[in-house]
C-alpha cells in the first residue's frame, strides 16, 4: 500500500519571508487531515503548494495517480497538473464565490466538470446533477436558479457538489465552515463527514476553529511560523499537547 | 490481548515555567482475551491516564503497550485509527458528537465506519438503543441536547455496537438508573463471553466486583517523588 | 499625406493624384507585411487566434477596423472587391468601406458574389458558394469564444492552449436548462479541426455549416487585435448536445421576392398594423433570382 500524498521537504519563501518551511508529511487513502494555526502561519501557503496554486521553492508531492503510480505533481507538465485539479483533485474554498461561477445556473455549475472531461450528453449530465444537489440536500427545484439567490449555507454545498462530483479522491479544503453560522456549520460537517466516509476520499483541511478538526479530521499538523510544530492523532494533539505553542493553541479555545 | 510494560507519563507545561510534573512510571499489566480488569485507586492516581494512553489519546513518555499485537506508544497514526476502528473500543464519560446529527446514526458510524451497509448498521443500532432503554422518539434527535444519563446510554451503544476484541470502559454505569445499569453490566458479561479483553474504572464497586476478574490498584505507579 | 510613396506598385496613370495622397490600400507596406504574417500564422494554426499591432483606421472600432486591415493586407490591383453588412451590398457600413478601398486601393469593386475575389463580410456568408479563388474577410468584435464566461484573458488563453472546453458546453447547457433547446443563434461556436474552439463572429448559425468551404476565410478584431484564418476546407464542427444536436435552422418561410426556400431570411416590418415580410438578407443572391425570372409571394402580388 502506498500513501496518496507524498510531501517532502516542501517550502516557500516571500522574499525573505517565510511562507512554510520544509514541510514533510503523507496521507493515506480515506484519512482527514486537519492543518491549524494561527493567521500567517502558512496553513494557506502549504494548501495551495499542494493543490497546485503556488509554486513552492522546493520539495516534493507525490501523488499516487491512477494511471502511472506515484508522481511528483510539482514537475508533471501544466496540462497533467490542470487535468489532476479537474478530475481527482479538489479545491473547497473558503468564500464559495471563489469556487463557484456565480452567473451559472446550479446544474451548470455541477455540470461543469463532468462538461470538461467529456460528459456529452445533456440528459445524463442534469441528473447526475440533480443526483449531486440531492446529496448535498439541495433540492431538485433549484437546479436552473444561480447560486446568487443561495444562502451561504447553500452556496458551499454548491461548490462542494461541484467538486465532488467526478469523484475525486484528495480534497483540499480553506476553511470550509469559515463565516458561516454555527447551525450551519454543523450541517456542513456532518455533510462532508458523510461523503468522506462513503466515498473513501482524503482531505486536507485547513482551519483555524480547533473544534471542526476535533470533528473532522484524523489527523492534525499544528503550524506556526512556516513551520510545523507538532503532528499526530487528532485528539491526541488537542488532548496531550506537547509543545509549548499547541497547548497554548487549546488552552486558548474558549469553552461552551 | 493488551500488554502494558514498564510505561512512564510525564506531563511538561510549558506555559507554565515548563514545569515537567511525572505522573506514572513502571507501570506494567496484561489482560486476556475473555478477561475484565479493573482500574481502581483514589481519584489523580491515574486510572484515566493510563486508560487513555492505551487508546492512544495521551502519549507515553516510555515504555510499550502492545494492543492486538500493535504497540500504540511507536505506531503511526493511520495505524491507531485502524485498531480503533475494528479492534479497540472505548466508552469514555464524555459524548463528542458533530451536532445536529440524529442519535441513530451516531450509534450507527462504528459499524459504517468498518463498512457495514446502511440498513445493517441502522438494525443494530435501533436495537442497541432499544436495549438501553432509549425512548424512540429520542432516536431522530441529536443526543447534545439529552440529560446526563440518556447521553451515557448513547455513548454505551455506540461502545457495544461493533463487537471490539479489546475494550476501554470509562464509567460505563455512572448516571444510569438499575434497570439500564443491569442492562450495561450484561452488555459487558456477554463480551467478555465472546473474548473480549476489558479494561474499566469504576466508582460502583459492586459493579466492578459482578464484572471484574482482577484489580489493578494504579497508585502502585505513581513516581517516586523524590526521584522526580 | 506629406510624403511621397515609393513602393506601391501603380494600377494606372489616370487616377495618379490619389495614390500621392495615399499608399496602396491606406496602410504603409510595413503594417501590411505585419498583418500578412498574422494572417499566414493564422492559417497555419486553423482557429488560433493571432495577436497583431492593431492600426488607428480612419473609421470608429465596431465598424469594421479589424477586417478593413485584413482585406487592405489582401487586396492586389488585380483584385475585385465586394463588401457586405448583413448581407446586403447597400448599406452604410458596406457602402462606406467599398468606397474606402475605391479611394485608397483603386481596386474594382462589385456586388456580384461570383465575380469578386475577395469579400468583406460582417455577419453573413454569401448564399452562393464560394470557390478556391475567393477569400472572405469577416469582421469581428469579440474574437475569444469563452469571454463571457471566463473574463481573464490569462485564463482563456491557457484553456485554449490546453484545450479545456469543458466551459463552452457550460454555455450551451444553460441555454437548454433555459430555454429548453440551445438558443444561441448567431456566433454559434465551432471547434476547428478537432482542436481550436472559434466565434466564427457573429454570423447566423445557418450559415455555420457553409464555413466548410474551398475560400480561404480570414477573420479580423480591430479593437482586440487578434486575426484567425480558415485554410479551403477546413474541418469546421459546430458544438452541441447528443441529445441535443446543433440545428442550422432559420425561419420557415421562402423569400417574399424571390420564392427561394434555401436562404437565410431579413423580417421586414412593412406598416403598423402587424404586416411583415420575409425576404433574403443576401441581396445579390436575391436580385439575381429575380433578374432570372424567380418569383415570390409578394412581388407576385404587385406585378397582379
Amino acid at each position: 500500500m502506498t500513501p496518496l500524498l507524498d510531501v517532502r521537504h516542501l517550502s516557500k519563501h516571500y522574499g525573505r519571508q517565510i511562507g512554510c518551511a520544509d514541510v514533510s508529511f503523507d496521507l493515506w487513502p480515506g484519512e482527514v487531515l486537519g492543518i491549524v494555526g494561527e493567521s500567517g502561519s502558512g496553513k494557506s501557503t502549504l494548501l495551495n503548494c499542494l493543490a497546485g496554486h503556488l509554486a513552492p521553492d522546493q520539495g516534493e508531492v507525490i501523488f499516487d495517480t491512477r494511471a502511472e503510480g506515484p508522481k511528483d505533481t510539482l514537475t508533471m507538465s501544466e496540462p497533467e497538473r490542470r487535468m489532476l485539479s479537474r478530475t481527482d483533485w479538489a479545491f473547497v474554498h473558503q468564500h464559495a464565490r471563489d469556487g463557484l461561477r456565480m452567473g451559472v445556473s446550479a446544474g451548470g455549475n455541477v455540470g461543469e466538470r463532468l462538461m470538461a472531461v467529456g460528459a456529452r450528453n445533456y440528459g445524463s449530465i442534469r441528473s447526475q446533477a440533480i443526483d449531486w444537489l440531492g446529496r448535498v440536500e439541495i433540492g431538485e427545484t433549484r437546479v436552473d436558479d444561480r447560486p446568487t439567490t443561495f444562502s451561504g449555507g447553500m452556496q458551499q454545498r454548491l461548490q462542494i457538489a461541484r467538486n465532488l462530483v467526478t469523484g475525486p479522491r484528495l480534497v483540499f479544503m480553506d476553511e470550509p465552515t469559515g463565516g458561516l453560522d454555527v447551525s450551519v456549520q454543523a450541517r456542513l460537517l456532518d455533510l462532508v463527514r458523510g461523503l468522506v466516509r462513503d466515498m473513501g476520499l482524503s482531505a486536507i483541511v485547513v482551519t483555524h476553529d480547533i473544534a471542526v478538526v476535533r470533528l473532522l479530521a484524523d489527523r492534525l499538523m499544528v503550524m506556526k511560523d512556516g513551520h510545523v510544530v507538532e503532528t499526530g492523532l487528532t485528539d491526541q494533539v488537542l488532548d496531550d499537547p506537547q509543545h509549548a505553542y499547541t497547548q497554548l493553541l487549546v488552552s486558548s479555545v474558549l469553552q461552551v | 490481548m493488551i500488554e502494558i510494560t514498564d510505561i512512564a507519563k510525564t506531563f511538561t507545561l510549558h506555559n507554565q515555567g515548563a514545569a515537567t510534573i511525572g505522573v506514572m512510571q513502571d507501570a506494567t499489566l496484561s489482560v486476556a482475551p475473555g478477561e475484565c480488569v479493573a482500574l481502581v485507586g483514589v481519584s489523580g492516581a491515574g486510572k484515566s491516564t493510563l486508560m487513555r494512553m492505551i487508546y492512544g489519546n495521551y502519549l507515553a513518555a516510555s515504555g510499550t503497550i502492545k494492543v492486538a499485537g500493535l504497540d500504540v506508544t511507536t505506531a503511526a497514526p493511520r495505524e491507531i485509527l485502524k485498531l480503533r476502528h475494528e479492534t479497540l473500543g472505548y466508552v469514555s464519560q464524555f459524548l463528542r458528537v458533530v451536532p445536529r446529527v440524529p442519535t441513530l446514526d451516531v450509534v450507527a458510524e462504528p459499524l459504517l465506519t468498518v463498512g457495514t451497509d446502511r440498513d445493517s448498521a441502522r438494525a443494530a443500532a435501533r436495537k442497541m438503543l432499544a436495549r438501553l432503554n432509549l425512548p424512540e422518539r429520542l432516536w431522530s434527535l441529536s443526543p447534545t441536547t439529552f440529560s446526563g444519563g440518556e447521553q451515557q446510554r448513547v455513548n454505551v451503544a455506540r461502545g457495544f455496537v461493533h463487537a471490539y476484541p479489546a475494550m476501554l470502559l470509562d464509567e460505563p454505569t455512572a448516571s444510569l438508573d438499575g434497570t439500564n445499569r443491569e442492562v450495561v453490566l450484561s452488555l459487558i458479561e456477554q463480551a467478555k463471553a465472546r473474548g473480549a479483553a476489558i479494561v474499566g474504572i469504576f466508582h460502583d464497586e459492586e459493579a466492578r466486583d459482578r464484572v471484574c476478574d482482577r484489580q489493578i490498584d494504579v497508585s502502585a505507579f505513581a513516581p517516586d517523588r523524590s526521584a522526580a | 499625406m506629406c510624403c511621397p510613396v515609393l513602393t506601391t506598385p501603380s494600377p494606372g496613370s489616370a487616377k495618379d493624384w490619389l495614390m500621392s495622397d495615399y499608399n496602396f490600400a491606406y496602410l504603409d507596406e510595413q503594417t501590411k507585411r505585419m498583418i500578412r504574417r498574422a494572417i499566414l500564422k493564422g492559417l497555419a494554426i486553423p482557429g488560433y487566434q493571432v495577436p497583431f499591432a492593431s492600426r488607428e483606421m480612419p473609421m470608429p472600432y465596431g465598424w469594421g477596423t479589424g477586417g478593413v486591415q485584413v482585406s487592405a493586407a489582401t487586396l492586389t490591383p488585380d483584385d475585385t472587391l465586394k463588401v457586405i453588412d448583413q448581407g446586403a451590398d447597400d448599406t452604410t457600413n458596406a457602402v462606406s468601406i467599398r468606397s474606402f478601398f475605391e479611394r485608397t486601393a483603386e481596386v474594382a469593386t462589385t456586388t456580384v458574389t461570383s465575380d469578386a475575389s475577395v469579400i468583406q463580410t460582417r455577419h453573413r456568408i454569401p448564399e452562393e458558394p464560394l470557390s478556391e479563388d475567393q477569400i472572405l474577410v469577416y469582421q469581428v468584435p469579440i474574437p475569444e469564444p469563452l469571454r463571457f464566461l471566463e473574463p481573464r484573458e490569462t485564463e482563456t488563453r491557457k484553456m485554449h492552449a490546453l484545450e479545456e472546453y469543458g466551459l463552452m458546453h457550460v454555455k450551451l447547457y444553460e441555454d437548454i436548462s433555459r430555454h429548453g433547446h440551445i438558443a444561441t443563434s448567431y456566433a454559434y461556436p465551432v471547434k476547428i479541426e478537432g482542436r481550436y474552439v472559434m466565434d466564427p463572429s457573429p454570423i447566423p448559425k445557418f450559415d455555420n455549416p457553409k464555413m466548410n468551404m474551398p475560400a480561404i476565410q480570414l477573420f479580423g478584431a480591430g479593437r482586440e487585435q487578434r486575426i484567425y484564418a480558415l485554410p479551403p476546407y477546413t474541418d469546421t464542427v459546430s458544438l452541441d448536445f447528443e441529445d441535443h444536436p446543433f440545428d442550422p435552422s432559420k425561419a420557415p418561410h421562402p423569400c417574399g421576392l424571390c420564392g427561394a426556400e434555401d436562404s437565410y431570411l431579413d423580417e421586414v416590418i412593412t406598416d403598423d398594423q402587424g404586416g411583415r415580410m420575409f425576404v433574403c438578407s443576401d441581396t445579390d443572391y436575391c436580385e439575381t433570382r429575380c433578374a432570372n425570372g424567380h418569383r415570390g409571394t409578394e412581388l407576385a402580388e404587385t406585378a397582379a
